[in-house]
């Protein structure tokens, strides 16, 4: 069953002193995610991650379409029992302690009383905060207060979690722990979706990913599918010193270490690379497809979706004139 | 439903004792306990007359200002600071909250007025020196501050949940000392002819009508009060301020949390 259904949800606020100027936010999205799934949503700041977010939450209306989550209509108030949701950069009540704000969020979602307590127990000890779970949330950093956003969005113990920006100013050890639960969370069978700029996490982590850009979305798949459809590259290693000139003719960039050659050019001329380091009976040592990375992926798709705008803008103006 | 109005109530309630909205009381004893030794000094017969009104104003006065300084708060500080963000994304309908937390200032209101009320039969045992049976009135009294405190809540429970913080408080302190002279805003629509008249008789009856709930003189005069009054206000302000909470739930319903 899919756990996320977007129905071409679509969003244009309307700006300006008046309010009469439209400005679109999100353009129709339709996007499915599966149970079980771990799904990142990226996109550079402002292009419609956090909005879509709100809109699954209820927290945003959307201009049209609509959405379901784990099977229900997103606006059902039931289904939220089952959903976890992180905000970006979250803020609590900071006159509670950790354990007080989880104790009125388990309420709110309907935990029961001693399961609740069992559950406030296990979430602070999987954040690693049962040592200060008796302190104000002012006193909290940054870091800590991520860790109370996680722990609050697992305290129900959800099927689906949303997660805006988890990693987002964290240090590098604070990363990888949301990484290891996000992780754990996929093993628990929960499906994860998750928002990030941060390309290296939704790398490590997701099975498929999405991007988005200016409201739009520019592509989503797995993210070797997805990596596979630029073209790639492959690396050539040669025992020797030298570069052929037939070689740098193909366009090469070489390397020269030791007693090994290290080229690096278009899949497409790997025949013709082979070819030539057989004509100078050069001992070849491997050949390895270098896969592209999502952030390579990624900026294609931003630099390829601002030409299109450029070119759309250009014709534009020519037809004006 | 139900429970989850009384948990955000609940948490609203220790919002405002954790950020000090009770300490006021530190300042209203010493308010009261000051004018009743002072009063007790200066006075000859009217020691009562002075601490039951002065009492009862400063009662109404100090939970008019908690009202409006935390309710103006209680919508916008919440999508301000993005704490309804982790509320709202549970089985939490808008409606609910907006209820829960009309409860919960509610219930610091009549917390705060409790302990003030204490205050006022201290400081009267001190200088009459024992209770008269007139003296169950204030209760009345204080029962009608009480219910003028809840329209008060709702009124900038309204405000918040369209408006920002400090427009809410000119509009709910604007509101406040407008209703305060309802009565005489309808003597003066009585007088008025032709469009005046309607204007000023619409605009006479949409204000909260504070001054049919203002009985501090009348008590401390210990003049009778009607039972039909208290029935009436009871009704009144129970209307008035179901009205304002349902003027902030549809709005809130609609309002897009960015």
């Amino acid at each position: 069953m899919a756990a996320i259904e977007i129905l071409g949800l679509e969003k244009t606020y309307m700006v300006g002193f008046w309010r009469k100027r439209p400005k679109r936010a999100l353009e129709p999205l339709h996007l499915t995610v599966e149970e079980g799934e771990i799904f990142g949503f990226l996109g550079p700041n402002g292009a419609g991650k956090t909005t879509t977010l709100k809109m699954l939450m209820g927290l945003v209306f959307p201009t049209a379409g609509t959405a379901r989550l784990l099977g229900r209509a997103w606006t059902d108030p039931e289904v939220k029992a089952q959903i976890g949701f992180l905000p970006e950069q979250p803020y609590f009540y900071d006159y509670l302690t950790a354990h007080e704000l989880l104790d009125y969020y388990g309420q709110l979602s309907g935990v029961s009383g001693p399961d609740r307590k069992r559950r406030i127990d296990e979430v602070l000890a999987r954040v690693g905060l049962t040592d200060i779970k008796g302190l104000q949330l002012r006193k909290f950093s940054k870091g800590m207060l991520q860790r109370v956003g996680i722990a609050q969005a697992i305290l129900h113990n959800p099927r689906l979690v949303f997660l805006d920006e988890p990693m987002s100013g964290l240090d590098p050890l604070g990363r990888r722990e949301v990484r290891d639960l996000i992780e754990q969370f996929k093993q628990e069978g929960k499906t994860v979706f998750f928002s990030t700029h941060i390309l290296s996490d939704a790398e490590a982590l997701c099975d498929r990913v999405a991007i988005i850009h200016k409201g739009q979305l520019r592509g989503v798949g797995e993210i070797e599918q997805l990596t596979s459809s630029v073209q790639g590259k492959v690396e050539v290693i040669w025992q020797g010193t030298q570069v052929p000139a037939s070689m740098k003719a193909l366009g090469a960039e070489c390397h020269v270490t030791g007693d090994t050659v290290r080229a690096v050019l278009a899949a497409n001329q790997q025949d013709a690379a082979i070819d030539a380091l057989r004509r100078e009976h050069i001992r070849l040592i491997a050949i390895t497809p270098l896969r592209t990375s999502l952030e390579a992926y990624f900026v294609e798709k931003l630099q390829h979706s601002q030409t299109a705008a450029g070119t759309t803008a250009g014709t534009a103006a020519g037809s004006n004139v | 439903m139900t429970a989850r109005i009384v948990h955000i109530a609940r948490n609203t309630f220790r919002e405002a004792v954790r950020d000090r909205a009770l300490y006021n009381l530190i300042a209203f004893t010493l308010l009261l306990s000051g004018a009743a030794i002072f009063v007790g000094q200066i006075s000859i017969e009217i020691e009562r007359l002075v601490v039951v009104n002065l009492g009862l104003t400063a009662v109404s006065l100090f939970g008019v200002v908690i009202a409006i300084f935390i309710g103006i708060g209680l919508v916008s500080k919440e999508i301000d600071k993005r704490t309804l963000y982790t509320v709202l994304s549970r089985p939490v309908r808008r409606w609910e909250f907006i209820i829960g937390k009309f409860f919960g200032l509610a219930g610091t209101l009549v917390v705060n007025t409790f302990f003030m009320a204490i205050g006022v039969f201290g400081a009267l045992l001190y200088v009459a020196h024992k209770f008269s049976k007139p003296d169950a009135l204030i209760l009345v009294a204080l029962y009608f501050i009480i219910l003028e405190f809840l329209i008060i809540c709702s009124l900038a429970l309204l405000f918040s949940s369209f408006s920002s913080p400090l427009l809410s408080a000119v509009f709910a302190f604007s509101l406040f000392v407008i209703g305060s002279f309802a009565d005489d805003l309808r003597g003066f629509a009585r007088l008025t002819h032709g469009f005046t008249r309607w204007f000023a008789t619409g605009a006479a009856y949409l204000v909260p009508n504070f001054s049919t709930l203002n009985v501090i003189s009348q008590v401390a005069h210990q003049q009778p009060l009607r039972a039909q009054l208290i029935l009436q206000n009871s009704l009144y302000a129970l209307f008035y301020t179901a009205m304002a909470l349902s003027g902030a739930v549809l709005i809130f319903e609609r309002r897009n949390l960015k």
